[in-house]
């Protein structure tokens, strides 16, 4: 695996700045001062690409789900339409930014930020070369976890704020769903770290000598549903359901208010697709003369269109029943999954507590099966309860008649 | 079995987004995105020569710069806005306005002063169509008796002002006088196409065909 | 003990809502998730459509109708145009009543596939069964603006008859349409019928028995899927719907995915009866040779049809003159709303939404 030289981290700016404050002299002010340039300059850079990139995200969703729809998309601005974001944003931008005159004012404020601020912050631990924007955080996936919670309080804050009863609506079910959810996801997480047996990030892309969505699939499935939750994409969007609360939460919202909270909207697919790839598809790996970088782009890249193809497809469920699959579905799947992993785990571990390739083969082998087996089950459990239809008979009340043909 | 429904439903989609079959018939209006070999199309040639001959065209319309003007499509019966009225058919009789349901119809008509003579009609001063509240329904062309009235085959007549949708008789004088099929079979019959065909005459769009000259002096000749 | 209380919350559903279908309201209350109270409320689009038609003739008034139902136009020109009919005693040539019959089954299927697309929108499947269903729609509208030079606002039935004959290209297709027609609601019906997320919404909610479908008047899809198998077209055959044969498909239990399945079913059953009216037809004359200015004897008379959304009836009275005395509309979508508040008490926010979609209403004939 080859990377492309030269990718910068946090460190690269931190040593460079130091060099160019002490040769300026500042001694013993040096180092803080270059933890402050270095952590300015890695913000600006992780902000600036991760808008621009949502920007082009929001244009490609717009013109997969045309194609989706047998429609065309934005094709006006430009070359197949790739200004159209620029042109919305600037539209966005130039409108008026009404406060609503009930509204909380500092937290209908905060709550953009507070919205975006953490799916940013997700982005700096994902390594995307040998090394994340941090450098190699040892914790990398706990921050994660940790970080997402926040998004919860952040679309109450959104709903509560505005003083609108869609708005908080909408904001309960988020509040509810998002925390729901949390639990799958972080069971889904555990099985992961079982495998790979490190929180860091680039330790566990490291340790996929065979992808996890191989080895185990039905971890995967778990965090799969579990971060559609999280993003609150189709079928699970209940947060935003425009065609029952108007538009949820962001109901009150206008003007740059509402770009900010459009683009944590969106810029949450990409980071979801960016921590699929690294927990489950491999992070950089791939083969030769490809550098890793394309390849987590690749991987991202067929993330985001299954996302998107979900989307397209699939209508929402109802809250309750969405709550209903988080604690009836998804968490026994996940404890169930975890049970499995360590079972196999206890079994095929080497002296050195790693698993060699030959035994993580034989234990997608299982797990496949499993997996497999455990869906059909619950399929035939349910399906043959749910897809009964009494043959309709005509009601005696008023047959007016009919009968006679 | 439970859970195959949703993975079919994902098949349908994938199958709609890779089938050029079942594409939604859209037709980009007013002009498209050309491909090079829509270009070639347009200059008759083939694509390749189109390409060398002409590098900077392809390379734009590579990138999705160059466009080809297209009309909807529509059929020769659609009713559209701009009426094609034939002054020389007029009589004046305001069966039009009348028949309206809206009444938007406004006509003011002059004697001129001296006595007609069979064959002459009246001065039509005013024949003001107000489209802003037309409804397009085309009763006032089922009520022309003299086939004077038509309805006309366009739809961009948008204005910024209301008081422009206020067609007057000098602009129906002027206007392209392309009208559509609807409820004259006779224009049927003759397979017009106003968004294809050239403008229709006065003398074209009557039920009968203009009598010839010997006809005409047949028809004086028995009375 | 001063224990956690909670309080209803009375939210305005519309008239402004992306899923009222136009401008309606419904003033609800809530207990957390779920309804305790449904007060619907219209009136918004009212525009006197009956009082307007008594200062306008006979032929006028037929493109008022086409703004009533403005997804079923061709439905409310065959309500208007039998009851003037009736009333003026008119005979319409046969050419004239298959045309009519056609235009209208074009119509229904129309409807019913924006009832369908509209449904699932609502359920929350993104515009994708929308926009399919609007594929196939646009291919009716294609046709109907060969017949009549218009898509959505027809007025193309005229009392007597209909008031051209359909173009030579009209009916190749019309041909292909049929054929494809079948195909598109098997890819419809695959998308949507056996998904389990649909099955899951729409199974057992909303229920609507057969005896509250009738104490409430219902007509039209929402009451065959109730189990009730009346359908004018079978109950008091007009124009030519006893020369065609054809099924009244019926609903088991009366749910919202019944009143859906219903819908598709009756689609099916649409493109039968268009098939053998292309059979049958024959050339003749496509208008009885009636006055402009058509001044029916004084009388009353009362004719219904089955449109897409239910009985459609027109009420009219004349006085011998050029225009009726009084005109009154029986709307479907208007009468399919009594039963709306028995319907949703006790489901939830995303049930509403899918139970109000289901009835099918349309503002335009609500408000007249
Ligand atoms: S098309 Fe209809 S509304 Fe328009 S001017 Fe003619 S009769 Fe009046
Ligand atoms: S357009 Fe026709 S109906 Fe109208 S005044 Fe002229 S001749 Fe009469």
């Amino acid at each position: 695996m080859n990377h492309f030289p030269g990718f910068v981290d946090f460190y690269t700016f931190y040593e460079l700045s130091l060099k160019i404050f002490q040769y300026f002299g500042f001694g013993d002010n040096a180092q803080w001062m270059s933890y402050l340039t270095a952590g300015v300059i890695i913000s600006f850079i992780v902000i600036n690409v991760m808008i621009l990139s949502t920007a082009f995200y929001t244009w490609f969703e717009r013109r997969v789900l045309g194609r989706f729809q047998v429609r065309r998309g934005p094709n006006r601005n430009g070359p197949f339409g790739i200004f159209q974001p620029f042109a919305d944003v600037l539209k966005l931008i130039m409108k008026e930014d009404t406060i609503p005159s009930e509204a909380d004012r500092p937290v209908f404020t905060l709550a953009p930020i507070a919205l975006v601020a953490p799916t940013l912050l997700i982005m700096t631990v994902i390594p995307m070369g040998e090394n994340s924007f941090l450098g190699s955080l040892n914790i990398g996936i706990l921050f994660i976890v940790g970080v997402t919670s926040v998004n919860s309080i952040a679309i109450f804050m959104a709903g509560w704020g505005s003083r609108n009863k869609y708005a908080i609506l909408g904001s309960m079910r988020g509040a509810a769903m998002l925390i729901s959810y949390e639990i799958p996801m972080a069971l889904g997480i555990t099985s992961v770290l079982l495998m790979s047996g490190s929180l860091a990030m680039t330790q566990i892309a490291n340790s996929q000598d065979i992808w996890f969505i191989v080895v185990m699939p039905l971890g995967f499935f778990v965090f799969m549903a579990a971060a559609t939750a999280e993003i609150s994409r189709t079928p699970f969007d209940q947060i935003e359901a425009e065609s029952e609360l108007g538009s949820g939460y962001n109901t009150e919202f206008s003007g740059i208010k509402f770009a900010i909270l459009f683009l944590a909207e969106f810029m949450a697919p990409i980071v979801t697709a960016a921590v699929v790839a690294t927990l489950f598809l491999g992070g950089t790996k791939g083969f030769d003369p490809i550098p890793g970088q394309i390849w987590f782009a690749l991987k991202m890249f067929v993330v985001i269109f299954v996302l998107l193809w979900f989307r397209a497809t699939w209508p929402r469920l109802r809250v309750d029943q969405i709550m209903g699959f988080a604690w009836k579905g998804l968490f026994g799947l996940g404890i169930f999954n975890i049970f499995i992993v360590a079972i196999e785990i206890m079994i095929f571990k080497t002296e050195d507590g790693t698993i060699g390739t030959s035994n993580m083969l034989i234990m997608s082998g299982i797990n496949w099966i499993i997996a497999i087996v455990t869906l059909l089950g619950l399929m035939r459990i349910y399906g043959h309860k749910k897809l009964e239809r009494p043959t309709p008979v005509p009601s005696p009340l008023a047959n007016m008649g009919l009968e006679v043909d | 079995m439970y859970g195959t429904g949703i993975i079919k439903g994902l098949g349908i989609t994938m199958k709609n987004l890779v089938l050029p079959t079942r594409q939604f018939n859209i037709h980009q209006y007013p002009n498209r995105k050309a491909s090079p070999a829509d270009l070639a199309k347009l200059e008759e040639k083939n694509t390749i020569s189109f390409l060398f001959s002409n590098p900077i065209r392809s390379a734009r319309a590579l990138v999705g710069l160059e466009t080809i003007e297209e009309r909807l499509p529509q059929h020769a019966r659609f009713r559209g806005e701009e009426f094609a009225w034939y002054d020389q058919r007029c009589t004046g009789c305001a069966s039009c306005a009348k028949y309206c349901p809206l009444g938007i119809i406004k006509i003011v008509t002059d004697t001129s002063g001296v006595n007609l003579q069979e064959g002459q009609s009246y001065d039509i001063e005013t024949f003001d169509i107000d489209i802003g509240r037309c409804m397009f329904c085309g009763l006032c062309v089922e009520a022309c008796p003299y086939d004077a009235l038509h309805m006309g085959s366009g739809f961009e007549e948008g204005t910024y002002r209301r008081s422009e949708l206020v067609i007057d008789v000098e602009r129906l004088r002027k206007a392209d006088k392309k009208p559509s099929t609807w409820f004259r079979p006779q224009l049927t019959d003759k397979s017009y196409d106003p968004i294809k065909g050239s403008e229709a005459n006065w003398d074209e769009v009557g039920r009968h065909e203009k009598p010839t000259g010997d006809q005409q002096r047949d028809r004086w000749a028995k009375r | 003990m001063t224990g956690i209380r909670t309080e209803p919350i009375t939210i305005n559903l519309g008239p402004q809502h992306p899923s009222t279908h136009g401008v309606f309201r419904l003033r609800v209350t809530f207990d957390g998730e779920e309804i305790i109270d449904a007060e619907p409320v219209f009136g918004y689009l009212h525009r006197g459509t009956e009082k307007l038609a008594e200062t306008r003739n006979y032929v006028q008034i037929v493109t008022l109708t086409d703004r009533m139902d403005y997804l079923a136009s061709m439905s409310n020109n065959l309500a208007y145009v039998r009851t003037v009919e009736k009333l003026a005693d008119i005979e319409v040539p046969e050419r004239a009543q298959y045309i009519r019959v056609i235009s209208a089954e074009l119509q229904r299927i129309a409807s019913h596939l924006m009832a369908t697309g509209f449904l699932l929108n609502d359920l929350g499947a993104l515009a994708t069964p929308l926009v399919y269903c609007f594929r196939e729609r646009e291919r009716i509208l294609d046709l109907f603006e060969m017949l009549c030079g218009a898509r959505i606002t027809l007025s193309y039935m005229r009392p007597g008859g209909v008031f051209q004959d359909a173009p030579e290209d009209f009916w190749p297709s019309l041909d292909s349409l049929i054929g494809d027609l079948p195909h598109y609601f098997d890819e419809l019906e695959s998308l949507i019928t056996s998904n389990e997320i649909v099955l899951a919404r729409t199974k057992n909610v909303g229920l609507l028995t057969d005896e509250q479908a009738i104490d409430n008047s219902m007509s039209g899809p929402n009451l065959r899927a109730s189990g009730v198998k009346w359908d004018l077209r079978k109950a008091d055959p007009y124009e030519i719907y006893d020369r065609v044969k054809f099924e009244v498909p019926i609903g088991a239990i009366g749910d919202t995915f019944d009143r859906y399945l219903v819908r598709i079913l009756e689609m099916r059953e649409s493109v039968k009866i268009i098939e053998q009216c292309l059979e049958q037809i024959e050339s003749g004359p496509i208008r009885a040779n009636t006055p402009f200015f058509i001044r029916p004897p004084a009388g009353e008379a009362y004719a219904a049809v089955e449109g897409p959304k239910g009985e459609l009836g027109f009420y009219m009275v004349s006085d011998g003159g050029v225009a009726p005395y009084r005109c009154k509309v029986r709307a479907p979508s208007f009468i399919n709303l009594t039963p709306l508040r028995d319907m949703l008490k006790g489901w939830k926010m995303g049930d509403l939404i899918i139970i109000f979609g289901s009835i099918d209403i349309v503002l335009g004939e609500v408000d007249r």
